[in-house]
């Protein structure tokens, strides 16, 4: 989906930062447990899933994604995917937060029901088997398709309606779109695709190819 | 749907919340403290790039190795025992002196966890994701990496769950060098190809 996530391209984020050799895996303590919290809430405790992991990143107010760092995002991602699943009722954290200060704050009470969303993954992991051969051939030149879905995509916002050749077939794997809302796994087949720097950032661009692994429903072909 | 959580006027620190989430699910029974033990211990000890430093080793030192792993990646990095979440089928590419791998996520931070862990702070920047597939010569000079003008680029944006991971080139007068030695060399920023071994 449009958004704070789907970054590329984007200007007015400053220079990279330079590598360092002894940056802790976790800066602080709670970021480690932030990151524990998360995996077991995105499948086991709110019955989601890792696609809808990543939509409920994108679906941050640009606040909640940028201001608490990388490890606050999956926290405040994990609390949203909490509360759709009605696990937890919203604000409970902040009141629990308080409540441990010591303020003289009401924590509303855990929902009766949940509502986690009727899913079950039909095996382990992203990669799954697809009966029809692949649409497109390695060496076929393929259009990513201009759409723009309100919900999960994996399909980058900078490569819509770009014509690039596919590099590679990779193995099937279930459809994020549909998965992370719970719609269905559909598997499809996986092309790598590569673009020209010029087809996405114009004739100006840097020379360089970009590729990107693009699911068969997001391509066309182009002449 | 809903589209954006509500943000709250006066935020309160990330870790004050992460501690009153963890309470919260904890005294319901939801969630088990020594698994979130297990999880970060894992991370914090044992998967991490010395695992990839591994791999690129064996691979400058057995060539048959090397072409399984190009070949197969996965199968091939399975042999040396790594495998596991966000690895489910990872694609090994060559770093030469005339063409130079380089990986992002511009969507969140994908990364090959089983062979380099948990991604570097660096991998997570907004300016990284942005503007790696924009102008990758200027982000790779500003963290250390000048390339020559005769050196071919490629992007990787990793969009599906397959995952890259770079066989950086062997650095120059290593001949003598036994595998131990070579791994020891190896760096997280050059198997992401955002660095050179050696340089």
């Amino acid at each position: 989906m449009d958004g704070i996530a789907d970054m590329g391209g984007s200007r007015g984020w400053g220079r990279a930062s330079v590598p360092t050799d002894d940056e802790p895996v976790f800066a602080e303590p709670w970021e480690g447990r932030a990151f524990a919290l998360t995996l077991l809430t995105m499948g086991r405790v709110s019955g989601r899933n890792l696609d809808a992991f990543r939509n409920a990143l994108e679906r941050l107010s640009p606040d909640d994604y940028l201001e608490d760092g990388y490890y606050g995002r999956w926290l405040n991602a994990a609390e949203l995917m909490l509360t759709d699943s009605a696990i937890l009722t919203p604000g409970a954290v902040n009141a629990r937060v308080r409540a441990n200060r010591g303020e003289d704050v009401d924590e509303p009470a855990a929902p009766e029901q949940d509502a986690k969303p009727d899913y079950q993954p039909t095996v382990a992991g992203s990669l799954r088997t697809v009966a029809d051969p692949p649409r497109f051939a390695v060496g076929d030149r393929v259009r990513a398709k201009d759409i723009n879905p309100e919900g999960h995509t994996r399909l980058v916002g900078y490569l819509r309606g770009r014509r690039g050749v596919v590099q590679r077939i990779q193995p099937a794997a279930l459809l994020p779109d549909t998965n992370a809302h719970f719609e269905g796994e559909n598997p499809q087949h996986v092309y790598s695709v590569g673009f020209e720097s010029t087809e996405v950032w114009g004739s100006d661009a840097e020379p360089f190819q970009l590729s990107a692994d693009l699911f068969e429903s997001y391509l066309e072909a182009a002449e | 749907m809903t589209t954006s959580a509500p943000t709250n006027p006066d935020r309160l620190p990330p870790a004050l919340r992460t501690e009153a989430l963890e309470q919260l699910l904890v005294e319901r029974g939801l969630v088990d403290p020594a698994v979130m033990d297990k999880f970060i211990k894992t991370y914090e000890q044992d998967v991490g790039p010395l695992n990839g430093a591994k791999v690129v080793a064996r691979a400058w030192t057995d060539p048959e190795f090397k072409q399984r792993l190009l070949d197969e990646g996965t199968a091939a990095i399975k042999e040396l025992g790594f495998g596991g979440p966000q690895g489910e089928h990872i694609v090994v590419v060559e770093n030469t002196s005339n063409t130079h791998n380089v990986v992002v996520c511009t969507l969140c931070s994908c990364y090959p966890w089983p062979v380099l862990g948990l991604p570097p702070s660096w991998y997570k920047d907004p300016a990284y994701r942005s503007r790696m597939v924009r102008e990758p010569r200027v982000v790779l000079a500003e963290m250390g990496l000048e390339l020559a003008d005769d050196v071919e680029v490629k992007v990787w944006d990793s969009s599906s769950e397959v995952r890259y991971f770079v066989l950086p080139e062997r650095p120059a007068d290593t001949e003598d060098s036994s595998e131990d030695e070579l791994a020891a060399m190896v760096t997280r920023d050059a198997m992401v190809g955002a660095g050179k071994v050696g340089s």
